[in-house]
């Protein structure tokens, strides 16, 4: 029988065994294993509650071997509110889209943040509502093609796609807020220390903290996984520039 | 001791007494009282106050807290409770115990800021979507307010539902002497094995209002009807006021039922026999007692500071057994004893 030396690669233990139900090609399955493998990491898994939202991940809680509850869509960072106020020591954190966090659920996003409440919310922002099968979002891009923008959004009727990070990164309770997408190794790593540096901006007790990541839609969007990696860098970066809006993290963490 | 309490502030107090320390809630008149003796009281027993960005985020922040097993409450106005009926939706399909004072003003709409009852239909036929209920309890005096604020906890707790406290803008308003309950020793509440505190040693636990699978949702929709059936079963209260000689029962709750017991003394001295019965329990209502007592009186009369919300209950429990009058006033207004006293004289005539 073959002896294992070193595991190089194993399935996060944060995850549950239940199989995701995303399309191929979606980015939320990358997101999701980044997340586990810094609460693996960070040693949290045992008093940490996730809230998931309405949408594709939906079902987000049930992917996590966490405890976790599903909020009514947009109200993740209320819910998550009430269960950090109740157990402070906790770690508290929301998983939302862009139909969920910059739409439906503006004010509670505005709000937990403006409170420096001291949660992580991880952002998909995929520039389009995935479940309802492609509907038109907040992020959408100019002149994207969406079920409920056929001919293109239009400024005039539509306004603008709304820039959440920068936006949120106004408040001075937000103590830290990145823009990553995971389209490359490189930037699954980069994406990764993101994610492990809101977690420790909780665990210090700086306030607010947030990763947006760009993510890809190729049901939605039409095209193939390759192809929607291609559109996501060639056109979403252009609206939603990557970067690092906030850190309030420095020498704190 | 008696203390001379604002009702807001006797059952800010006695919820605080009956163990809660974490309170959400955002400004509204005429309830905007509770919401600052919350903000002073919390951090003197080191519980939690939190003003919200709106009774949206409110009843969110109700859900997540309630989620960790802890006593929770808020309190609002109506139009504030209006908005919470998605969150209230939310809750009572993850099985979420909370309290929710409701200081009833009237509506609809922006309306006034003057007491009503006009909230009846949305507390006790459920005012979010879906087939849930919630229990709702109807003080009539700050008292009885006081009393009923641990057992409104406990009720949350034993069943794993909402409870609404329903009062108006009189009850919230209004000042008078109340002997304050006994404290509960928090530290003796036990941790619900549901509770959300993070999974270590132990299989993570999820609390949610959702299944995709109609059959899988289906069982859980018919876990709420088993707990709604036994509330239906064993929470029935009423009171009986001066009733088993009375020709005439009027049926009224809260602050109405207050002005009702006068009115029935003075009726009684002009010769009329009238008594009151007071529903306690608005859901569950008490059909079977009031179907008993129908068919001994030969008018039932039913006031309101609304157009007829209970009324329909009232009938649902009379079952045809006699003649149900009705008598209300709404939008702020409310009957004054000479009034009900001149619609009790009608029907006796």
């Amino acid at each position: 029988m073959a002896t294992v030396d070193k595991i190089v690669a194993q399935m996060p233990k944060s995850l549950s065994k239940i199989e995701f139900s995303y399309c191929p090609g979606c980015h939320h399955g990358i997101v999701h294993r980044l997340i586990a493998e810094v609460i693996d990491e960070l040693g949290i898994a045992g008093r940490t509650l996730m809230v998931a939202p309405v949408g594709c991940s939906v079902f987000a809680y049930n992917f996590f071997d966490l405890d976790g509850t599903v909020a009514a869509h947009g109200r993740a960072p209320a819910v998550a509110t009430g269960m950090k106020r109740a157990l402070p020591d906790r770690i508290v954190f929301t998983y939302q889209g862009d139909g969920d966090l910059a739409s439906i659920g503006t004010a509670e996003i505005v709000h937990a943040a403006n409170r420096g409440e001291n949660i992580t919310t991880i952002f998909i922002n995929n520039a389009v509502y995935g479940m309802t099968g492609g509907q038109m979002a907040p992020t959408t891009l100019l002149g994207q093609k969406t079920t409920t923008s056929p001919y293109g959004r239009e400024p005039k009727a539509n306004g603008y796609p709304i820039r959440m990070s920068e936006m949120l990164s106004t408040l001075d309770g937000a103590a830290y807020i990145e823009r990553t997408m995971v389209t490359t190794p490189q930037n699954v790593i980069k994406t990764k220390a993101a994610i492990k540096k809101a977690f420790q901006a909780q665990i210090k007790g700086l306030g607010f903290s947030m990763v947006e990541v760009l993510s890809t839609c190729p049901t939605n969007w039409g095209m193939t996984p390759i192809e929607a990696m291609k559109w996501l860098e060639e056109n979403m970066t252009k609206t939603f520039p990557l970067g690092v809006f906030v850190d309030r993290t420095k020498g704190m963490i | 001791m008696k203390m001379l309490m604002k009702g807001t502030e006797a059952i800010a107090e006695a919820a605080i007494r009956a163990g809660c320390r974490l309170y959400f809630g955002y400004p509204i008149t005429p309830q905007s009282e509770l919401t600052e003796y919350m903000a002073k009281r919390m951090p003197e027993v080191n519980g939690v106050f939190l003003q919200s960005e709106s009774e949206v985020a409110t009843v969110n922040m109700l859900y997540g807290a309630a989620c960790t097993g802890k006593r929770v409450m808020t309190s609002t106005s109506s139009p504030g409770f209006s908005l919470m009926q998605e969150g209230i939706s939310y809750m009572a399909g993850a099985e979420l115990p909370a309290v929710f004072i409701n200081v009833m003003r009237g509506g609809p709409g922006l309306g006034d800021i003057q007491p009503s009852q006009s909230d009846y239909f949305q507390a006790t036929k459920g005012g979010g979507h879906g087939d849930y209920r919630m229990i709702v309890l109807a003080p009539h005096t700050l008292q009885e307010a006081a009393n009923i604020m641990g057992e409104a906890f406990d009720l949350a707790f034993k069943y794993r539902m909402l409870v609404t406290i329903l009062v108006d803008g009189m009850i919230g308003q209004m000042m008078e002497p109340v002997e304050l309950p006994e404290w509960k020793n928090i530290e003796e509440f036990k941790e619900p094995d549901w509770a959300l505190t993070g999974a270590k040693d132990r299989k993570p636990r999820k609390v949610t209002s959702f299944d995709l699978d109609p059959y899988e949702l289906e069982k859980m929709n018919l876990r709420y009807q088993a707990t709604y059936k036994k509330v239906t079963e064993n929470e029935v209260r009423y009171e009986e006021f001066k009733i088993a000689d009375a020709d005439i029962i009027v049926v009224a709750y809260g602050t109405m039922a207050r002005i009702v017991k006068t009115v029935v003394d003075s009726a009684r001295k002009e010769g009329i026999k009238v008594g009151l019965f007071r529903p306690i329990t608005l859901w569950p209502f008490p059909y079977e007692r009031l179907s008993e007592i129908a068919g001994n009186v030969k008018h039932i009369l039913t006031v309101e500071m609304s157009y007829g919300q209970m009324l329909e209950d009232v009938k649902l429990g009379v079952n045809g057994k006699t003649d149900v009058e009705f008598y209300g006033r709404s939008a702020g207004v409310v009957p004054t004893p000479m009034e009900v006293l001149e619609a009790i004289k009608k029907i006796a005539r």
